[in-house]
């Protein structure tokens, strides 16, 4: 029996969809062994109010951690209660998200713990005794089977990997006291800025419109927003060459020095298909690409191509999105 | 400042790669190498520091076999002043053996700032900078996209998922970078010399033993081939009927 705990990542009060997709990666292997989710639930008061969302996809116990000092990040008080839960709660394994803090207090735990991790997995299982997960590597262009013999094992899971599952549970809650005071910790976090909140993020969207060179103009980006407004749930990206122009924000970059996404579809409007734009988003469900260029690379791995202006297809497939969304 | 850089080596990404004989890693035939991107973005900003200030000295670090001396010959003509190279067979995968070698170098040199890329392009791992911040106990803040210094205390920006975060914190630190604080320089004609003359020690690394170990790697699934469904806006009706019976995402 192997019981799991996960650190439940929440932004401004409110759970993330990845710290979903951690319990649900957690639960499969708990549920292989017979073993327990535990899922650790670290804020600013009031954040237990996110305990039943947990126990949705199956977590059996929540443990939550209150501070003032844990409304915003706090890696180096988060690293010291995590690294404490995994050792006192006996875990077999501890995962946390890969995202922006994920990966930020994942390899701090293990170091704290002795050992190594896996980061950024893409699957997980037990197999012999030991845990087994796939990373990519390289860009994405080869995948590492990689194992973990120590315990407890550190994972970090990369958002959009694993589907939230539901699994209703109703979580037990231990409300616990901070094992160290994060008011004393030397790093501080001292704001933090949303873009647009009532924008979906590209790691939760599950539809996702990027616009590449090929719009030839920052201004030109409201065609792309104008499709990810007619689907109603999708959010828009930018290839690097975008962002280095500074017609879009850094964050909105999506490749492999940048977001890496995995939505159900992916819309590629002027976006030629550079080898460092299909690193991040190569494992997308569906990709329609849009390009003037019947010969860009984003095409070999578009599951539909239409070749044209941009100018003349977006409006149109806008219009029919629209017509489509009202009927359905 | 007396700064530590930490940098890897490794292969251009821009090729097809095949799978080594064994299935345990890339196969080496006929690949480049180079400092690792967001290496190069550390070691501008070291620079960039120290040129502000006029003084101290920059240290550069690999872990490796002799190869890698090629890459911090690199470092040392960009402006850095003297390397080290901690010598091994092959780099581990697992980042927690890398961090204790490097910590261990690290201690003795008494860095007010250790720089790190936020990852490695090849193993995409992004964890031995923090691992070797908690192995020597000192602060850390990762993936900074702005880094600046004033009266021995740092200030970052960070880029989340929709958002970004300012931090403070106190030095000595260790740090990793992100794009966007520094462009790293091309190495001058005068560099490359300069760089034949710098200190370039060569010491054993202290590896731990690794607990995670690569047991299999792979291509990925290669995608169906892509389908042009034809040219211009009249498409458009078959590509929304096939996104809704065919795809199923609509």
């Amino acid at each position: 029996m192997a019981n799991i705990l996960v650190w439940a990542e929440s932004r401004g009060g409110e759970l993330r969809k990845v710290a979903t997709e951690a319990v649900t990666a957690a639960r499969a292997l708990a549920t292989a062994t017979g073993g327990e989710v535990h899922a650790l639930l670290t804020g600013a008061p009031g954040i237990a109010s996110q305990a039943a969302r947990l126990g949705e996809f199956g977590a059996d116990v929540v443990i939550v951690v209150e501070h003032a000092g844990l409304a915003l990040h706090n890696p180096e008080a988060t690293t010291a209660i995590v690294a404490d839960r995994v050792t006192t709660g006996g875990y077999r394994a501890c995962l946390l998200p890969a995202s922006a803090h994920g990966k930020d207090l994942a390899p701090r735990v293990a170091a704290r713990l002795g050992v190594g991790m896996a980061a950024d997995v893409t699957t997980l299982e037990f197999a012999n005794d030991a845990i087994v997960a796939r990373h990519p590597v390289n860009t994405g262009k080869v995948v590492a089977t990689v194992s973990l013999t120590a315990t407890p094992a550190i994972v970090s899971i990369r958002p959009g990997a694993f589907t939230p599952a539901p699994n209703a549970k109703t979580p037990r809650v231990e409300s616990v006291a901070p094992v160290v005071d994060p008011a004393a910790s030397r790093v501080k976090t001292t704001g933090m800025t949303t873009g647009n909140a009532t924008k979906l993020d590209l790691g939760e969207a599950p539809i996702i419109v990027t616009g590449g060179r090929g719009l030839k103009a920052a201004e030109n980006f409201k065609l792309v927003e104008d499709l990810a407004a007619a689907f109603g749930n999708a959010a828009v990206g930018a290839t690097r060459a975008v962002t280095d122009d500074g017609w879009r924000p850094h964050s909105d970059q999506i490749g492999q020095t940048g977001r890496l996404v995995s939505p159900d579809l992916y819309i590629a409007v002027g976006v030629s298909g550079a080898i460092q734009h299909l690193a991040g988003m190569r494992t997308s469900k569906t990709i329609v690409a849009i390009n003037k260029d019947k010969e860009a690379p984003i095409f070999k791995v578009a599951d539909y191509g239409i070749v044209g202006d941009a100018f003349e297809i977006v409006p149109v497939l806008t219009a029919a999105i629209r017509v489509a969304r009202a009927n359905h | 400042m007396k700064i530590a850089v930490c940098i890897k080596r490794v292969p251009d990404m821009d090729v097809r790669f095949k799978i080594a004989a064994n299935g345990l890693g890339a196969d080496e035939t006929g690949l480049k190498y180079d400092m690792s991107d967001f290496d190069g973005y550390a070691a501008e900003a070291a620079l960039q520091v120290n040129e502000k200030d006029g003084k101290g000295e920059i240290t550069a670090i690999s872990l490796g076999p002799d190869t890698v001396q090629e890459t911090l010959r690199k470092a040392l003509s960009m402006g850095i002043d003297r390397a080290v190279q901690l010598k091994c067979d092959a780099v581990p995968f697992d980042g927690f053996a890398i961090a204790t070698a490097l910590a261990a170098e690290l201690k003795a040199g008494a860095y007010d700032l250790i720089l790190f890329g936020r990852m490695s392009i090849d193993s995409s791992n992004q964890t031995v900078g923090p691992m070797v911040a908690e192995l020597l106990g000192l602060p850390c803040v990762t993936a900074a996209s702005r880094l600046a210094f004033a009266d021995g205390a740092g200030t970052a920006q960070r880029e989340l998922e929709g958002a970004s975060e300012t931090v403070a914190f106190p030095l000595p630190a260790v740090v990793s970078i992100d794009e966007g604080v520094a462009r790293p320089r091309y190495p001058s004609l005068k560099g490359i010399m300069a760089a034949k003359k710098k200190p370039l020690e060569v010491r054993p690394a202290q590896l731990a033993t690794p607990t995670v170990t690569v047991t299999k790697m792979e291509l990925p699934p290669e995608r169906n081939a892509g389908r042009i469904l034809g040219e211009g806006p009249d498409v458009v009706p078959e590509l929304v009927r096939l996104l809704q019976t065919e795809a199923k995402v609509l």
